[in-house]
């Protein structure tokens, strides 16, 4: 127990990131399950119009903050290391501190379900209710009294700290920590899409940091940034949040594509078609990404101009993303296919994110877009990019590298149960959404009318949802039986070509037993210009120093939500003990002896 | 990379102090001149642009030190400088619109 | 790739040669000004885009007192130097001067809060709140922003120089001191920014 606590070891962490952020992907889940079972007929089954909002702002804001960005997460600290031949991450406590940012600041937010007695508010649940972008001037005080914004906004800065942390370290270990030889255009996909998203991650959260301290000092101070009343301007909102926005929803794709562009080579039995393409073409993403923020906004009237701009450079990136496509495609193209669950995955993100991907070309054109803008048209694009994207090419990872993580295989045979349950689901639950918008239904009502016409296409939509919901039933059991199993899983399942499949499953504490020199880009393949690498002794030759465990991440961490507690109660005295916490958390972190 | 030879002396140090001293006298000299109004914002861009150069450049070493820093650093103020002006674009195209001036 | 000498000899005595052959913590700490540069970006964004947007007084132009922050301004430039003559001289091994130095820093860093203090308390008499117009909130919130890092900075310097008074502060913590060197500069130039942006371009 006090090896987890304190631990530094990026695997662990890795794992940790991993259980909590799929324990979040279930409450997202079920938050998800009972929208739509309210949304099944015109009436509902009853839950109330409050109740209502704060679950489609929890669902919203756990999917991208608690499950999504943490599970990618989960990979990005088990397994960039292993991939660039290192021995641990550049700061391994600083990436505990993430961690226990993150835990922390999760439980925070869904603290708001049960907080409601502690703030007189005559009902259990304060959680955030202003949907996950928060657009002013919902979420002032005269529209939101109650501390339930409070929550979302205090929540939301702790867990930009804990990303924030993480980009610093992933970037200077992707760079840094690499084996002798990993040049830049020999990093493994995966890595390269990783230090992408943590560019991103370090410009965009800055921005929203920003923005979410305006809307506190508006709600606790009595300012008027986004006031109206005060000569505040609102629009001013929704250009900083969707500044970070825009960018975020590359954080959240770009390492599922890294994923994706691992899996797909490793069981077609080709190198990935056009690395050098794949590659650029995440950087250019990245890059146009920061450009296109205000096309989430025509609807605010930013006029012709800005129209044109940023309607321009929203369907200039479906050049490089049609790019990636062609590449994956190319990549499965007379290879030896392996139809394993991981590539299932993988092939089922490719389809679905073409239709995402789509459905946002058509957003791009200001004047479609505001036909559907609000509508459910919407809420289809997002969930065929997020979950036909993301949380497919996610678990395309989880069956890959489960072995890499725990020693044991998957049962193939419930994985592809898993599969075909979650695709039918999918099409089943999204699909209908985009014609109930275009028949106009518009997104966040509890109940709607018979005579819209869109009833059934709902009901589709509900049972849709709950076969996804069985579908991660039946994963859930397929991780949680695998720990009965004895730990046999090879050190190369799957004949795949980087360098985390060098070492045993699970990896030793240290790693590497020496650390390799690389000399190509599939250093584990026999191709036609070079061998496979000698395989590593399996004993170090040496003694490795492993660092220690330390008690002052958790503990620094640990002052970020009490001073969010004290702010949330308007209690000075608890803001300064969470100060304190902080300061001599960060002090005794300093100071203390730690080698690596 | 041989720049490590051409590491910055106190010599240069105090240099560069005299000369941010000056410009500052400057922009405040600036301020006040009334012959100057028309031209004052980018002449005062211009001179804090300067200054902040020479700090960045002599006093955090950029001049002197690995590129990649110069990289990392310039990309994301690039982008904090892109922000800036397209909000300040956007807000001052839209107000100009709306009241029709 | 050859070695920048004072980065490598950090390296090695890390235990481990990286491959950028640069220190892991400044790269970070490069990484992490890039990242404010955002964030003042924000900052200065709300800044201009509310200029002139306020509903009542007191205006810019009213209470804005350019004397005062030309010292303030030459102030943190002179800071800026003391800093990098801290820096050179801990590099050469020459504590005396380092711990001089450091000490001047922190100083003058203290001399601005001062001032920035003086300031605040004044506009308040003057009739800007906080929240009395928009001016006051933007003002307030980035130079506030602003003071806070100049804090984090001098308790920073301050520990530096009590470390070096303790003798634990040595040629061989010249990575340390260039860290917080970087974070000192920067702030520094954040100022200079502000200076121009927020009190000499009204």
């Amino acid at each position: 127990m006090k090896s987890w606590l304190t631990t530094t070891d990026h695997k662990r962490i890795g794992l940790l990131y991993f259980w909590t952020a799929f324990a979040f992907f279930l409450v997202g889940g079920l938050e998800a399950l009972i929208i739509r079972a309210q949304l099944a007929s015109p009436s509902g089954i009853g839950v109330r119009a409050e109740t209502f909002n704060q679950l489609f702002t929890m669902h919203g804001t756990t999917m991208v903050f608690l499950a999504l960005m943490p599970l990618s997460a989960a990979f990005f600290n088990f397994i960039i290391p292993l991939q660039i031949g290192a021995r641990d991450v550049a700061f391994p406590r600083l990436n505990a501190f993430s961690y226990w940012v993150f835990l922390l600041g999760g439980l925070f937010l869904n603290a708001s379900f049960v907080a409601g007695p502690l703030f007189g508010a005559g009902r259990l649940s304060v959680a955030p209710d202003a949907g996950w972008f928060g657009y002013a001037n919902l979420t002032s005080r005269q529209f939101s009294p109650g501390p339930n914004v409070d929550f979302w906004l205090l929540g939301l800065q702790i867990l930009g700290i804990a990303s924030l942390a993480a980009g610093f370290n992933f970037v200077v270990t992707i760079l840094n920590m690499r084996a002798p030889g990993m040049r830049m255009l020999r990093l493994p996909p995966f890595a390269w899409m990783t230090l992408i998203t943590q560019f991103l991650v370090i410009t965009a959260f800055p921005v929203i940091t920003v923005a979410l301290v305006l809307l506190m000092f508006d709600r606790l101070f009595g300012t008027h940034f986004f006031l109206p009343s005060g000569g505040g301007d609102p629009v001013l909102w929704q250009h900083l949040f969707w500044m970070f926005g825009h960018p975020e929803v590359y954080i959240l794709i770009l390492p599922a594509m890294g994923i994706v562009s691992e899996v797909l080579p490793t069981f077609s039995r080709k190198p990935l078609f056009g690395y050098t393409v794949v590659v650029y073409s995440g950087v250019v993403i990245a890059f146009l990404g920061w450009g296109v923020w205000a096309h989430h906004m025509f609807a605010s009237g930013l006029g012709p101009i800005a129209d044109s701009v940023f309607a321009g450079a929203t369907m200039l990136i479906a050049i490089p993303t049609g790019v990636k496509i062609f590449n994956w495609i190319g990549t499965l193209w007379g290879g030896q296919i392996r139809f394993t669950t991981s590539l299932l995955f993988a092939v089922g993100f490719i389809a679905m994110f073409i239709i995402g991907g789509l459905s946002g070309v058509t957003h791009a054109s200001a004047p479609t877009d505001l036909q559907q803008t609000d509508t459910y048209y919407v809420v289809a694009h997002i969930h065929y990019v997020l979950f036909g994207g993301t949380i497919l090419g996610l678990f395309a990872g989880m069956y890959y590298w489960w072995p890499k993580m725990t020693g044991r295989l998957l049962s193939e045979r419930l994985g592809k149960v898993h599969f075909w349950l979650t695709m039918i689901g999918m099409n089943l639950a999204f699909f209908p959404m985009h014609l109930s918008g275009l028949l106009g239904m518009p997104r966040r009502i509890y109940t709607y009318s018979p005579e819209l016409g869109v009833a059934g296409f709902n009901l589709v939509s509900t049972i849709g949802a709950f076969l996804v919901g069985i579908a991660s039933l039946v994963f859930l059991w397929n991780m949680l039986r695998t720990h009965r199993e004895p730990v046999t899983a090879p050190a190369n399942p799957w004949n795949a070509a980087t360098l985390e499949w060098a070492i045993p499953s699970p990896p030793p504490v240290y790693n590497f037993t020496v650390i390799p020199t690389v000399t190509n880009r599939l250093p584990l393949w026999q191709t036609e210009r070079h061998g496979p690498m000698a395989p590593l002794p399996e004993r170090p030759p040496t003694p490795i120093h492993v660092p220690g465990g330390s008690w002052w991440p958790m503990i620094t961490a640990a002052g970020l939500p009490i001073m969010a507690i004290g702010a949330l109660g308007r209690f000075l005295p608890v803001v300064f003990a969470g100060l304190l916490i902080l300061i001599v958390g960060i002090y005794r972190w300093a100071f203390e002896p730690f080698e690596m | 990379m041989s720049e490590q030879q051409a590491h910055a002396t106190t010599g240069t140090y105090l240099r560069v102090a005299a000369i941010l001293v000056m410009i500052t006298l400057i922009e405040v000299g600036v301020f006040y001149v009334p012959a100057f109004q028309s031209a004052l914002v980018p002449v005062l861009l211009v001179l804090s642009a300067i200054k902040f150069a020479l700090v960045v450049m002599f006093y955090m070493h950029l001049k002197f030190d690995n590129r990649f820093f110069t990289f990392l650093f310039g990309g994301p103020l690039l982008l904090g400088l892109f922000v800036v002006v397209s909000l300040l674009f956007i807000f001052y195209g839209s107000v100009r619109l709306r009241t029709g001036m | 790739m050859k070695y920048d000498t004072d980065t490598h000899a950090v390296a090695v005595a890390h235990g481990h040669a990286t491959f950028m052959g640069l220190d892991s913590r400044k790269m970070a700490f490069w990484a992490f000004i890039g990242s404010e540069c955002l964030l003042f970006g924000s900052l200065i964004s709300t800044y201009l885009v509310y200029k002139g947007r306020s509903l009542v007084g007191p205006y810019p132009h009213e209470i804005l007192n350019i004397p005062f922050t030309s010292f303030s301004t030459f102030d943190l430039l002179m800071s800026s130097l003391a800093m990098v003559l801290a820096l050179a001289a801990v590099q050469r091994g020459d504590m005396k001067q380092g711990k001089l130095w450091l000490f001047v820093t922190a100083f003058l860093g203290l001399i601005f809060l001062g001032g920035q203090v003086w300031e605040f308390s004044h506009f308040y008499h003057e009739g800007l709140g906080l929240t009395t117009n928009l001016f006051g909130s933007t003002f307030y919130v980035l130079t506030g922003t602003h003071g806070a890092h100049v804090t984090v900075g001098v308790i920073w310097l301050l520990t530096l120089w009590v470390q070096a008074l303790r003798g634990k502060l040595g040629p061989a913590n010249a990575m340390t001191v260039e860290i917080t060197g970087l974070y000192w500069h920067f702030v520094d130039v954040v100022w200079i920014i502000i200076f121009t942006v927020v009190y000499l371009i009204q």
